[in-house]
């Protein structure tokens, strides 16, 4: 029971006892399981970085595409929680107004978009692992070159971010704009594609997650005037 | 109306709005929503500044500190946010539909009136009837927490009356994009 937040706000003023901040910035301890959005305990794990189940309140669970997980979740973090929305009792009860068939087909349908969801996930995580990043070396005038990286995102890197983070490292000017095709990448001055690849490799800062394999290097030549 | 709302695509500017607009929208609130000035002011100190994020198709989000808090279609009334609304869920009368319809309202449907009427559902007794073109909450049978942000097409007398069609309009509910949003 203990790391749920026992705020206890006096009447209007609303304020928690322990830390004597307001709903919002009341971070004391309460912070580390469970998250105090909303005077409620929410289906997010926030801080252990797992990763949000649904971001829904948990009474609505029920209603999400992962109610599985969910369940799972909340058991393990929670029981007396766990037992309040999925015990037997509790389910008999918020059956309700609702006729045995609907509630069958509710179920049913339940499932099915959780099956949805999985499929979608499966499918997206694929995608991923076959994405590919080109760090391309393009020549400018004479021994100029800028080195552009294209296909980031798709390893779900904030580019703003990283540009920065490319620019502070070669000391040099990285930005994050548009090319030929309309597609966002990130282009720096100087010719740094090896150590790019290096900073990939190792997943330095926020450039994390990218399987090596998936990384070429390309070089764009700049065709002569006389051709 | 944020069943597909990308931050990168659909939002146009971010500007802080001038104080004397900042006075006037607070006392349009105060006017339209069932808060104290206190409350308010714990939510929107009159020291931060709020911000203007303007979006496609009219709709303007206002936030503080980065937090969305209400929005605004065109120039109707302002919605408080799902969660916002959480928070305080005293400052919008309370409508509430049965199960049933619950998933139908996750997502993103506007709410029928048998919805209201059957035995799971609830709305205001006379004397608090809520007329058309009001704000409400909506919630659901069975649930504490609200589901969606709303707004009245019929009188909720009418409603009981007319008994079929749209009886509020949903702006905003659980786990549409606004809700996935947590700062802009």
């Amino acid at each position: 029971m203990h790391y749920i937040c026992l705020m206890i706000f006096e009447a209007f003023r609303d304020l928690c006892v322990r830390c004597s901040m307001d709903r919002y910035r009341c971070w004391c301890w309460c912070r580390p399981r469970f998250r105090i959005v909303a005077g409620f305990t929410q289906c997010a794990d926030v801080d252990s970085g797992v990763g949000i189940v649904c971001s829904f309140p948990l009474e609505y669970c029920e209603f999400g595409s992962s109610l599985t997980r969910c369940k799972e979740w909340l058991k393990e973090e929670n029981q007396e929680l766990y037992d309040k929305y999925y015990s037997e009792e509790a389910l008999t009860s918020k059956i309700g107004t609702l006729s045995l068939e609907a509630q069958a087909k509710l179920e049913k349908e339940t499932a099915k978009k959780e099956a949805k969801a999985e499929a979608k996930a499966d499918a997206a995580l694929k995608k991923k692992l076959a994405s590919q990043v080109t760090i391309r070396r393009i020549e400018r005038t004479k021994r100029k070159h800028v080195t552009a990286i294209h296909g980031l995102e798709a390893f779900s890197i904030d580019l703003k971010k990283a540009a920065k983070q490319l620019a502070g490292r070669f000391a040099t000017g990285a930005s994050v704009t548009k090319n030929a095709q309309g597609l966002d990448e990130i282009v720096v001055q100087g010719d740094v594609s090896d150590e790019i690849l290096e900073i990939l490799e190792k997943g330095e800062g926020v450039l994390k997650g990218v399987p090596i394999a998936n990384v070429e290097v390309v070089e764009d030549k700049k065709k002569k005037a006389s051709d | 109306m944020f069943k597909k709302f990308s931050p990168s695509t659909d939002i146009a500017t971010h500007t802080p709005l001038k104080q004397s607009v900042q006075r006037n929208l607070r006392a349009d609130i105060l006017s339209q929503w069932k808060i104290e000035p206190e409350t308010l002011e714990a939510v929107w100190p009159k020291k931060e500044g709020l911000v203007h994020v303007k979006c496609r198709e009219h709709i303007s989000i206002y936030t503080v500190n980065s937090e969305p808090l209400f929005f605004q279609h065109f120039d109707g009334p302002y919605y408080p946010t799902l969660r916002f609304l959480h928070k305080y869920p005293y400052i919008l009368p309370k409508v509430q539909v049965d199960r049933g319809a619950i998933r139908f309202l996750l997502a993103g449907a506007h709410m029928m009136c048998p919805g209201f009427t059957s035995a799971g559902g609830r709305l205001p007794p006379p004397e608090e009837a809520v007329p058309a073109e009001r704000l409400v909450a909506i919630h659901a049978e069975g649930k504490e927490h609200a589901v969606g942000v709303g707004i009245t097409k019929l009188s909720t007398e009418d409603m009981k009356k007319i008994n079929k069609g749209v009886g509020v309009e949903t702006a905003c509910y659980l786990g549409d994009d606004l809700w996935a949003l947590t700062t802009l």
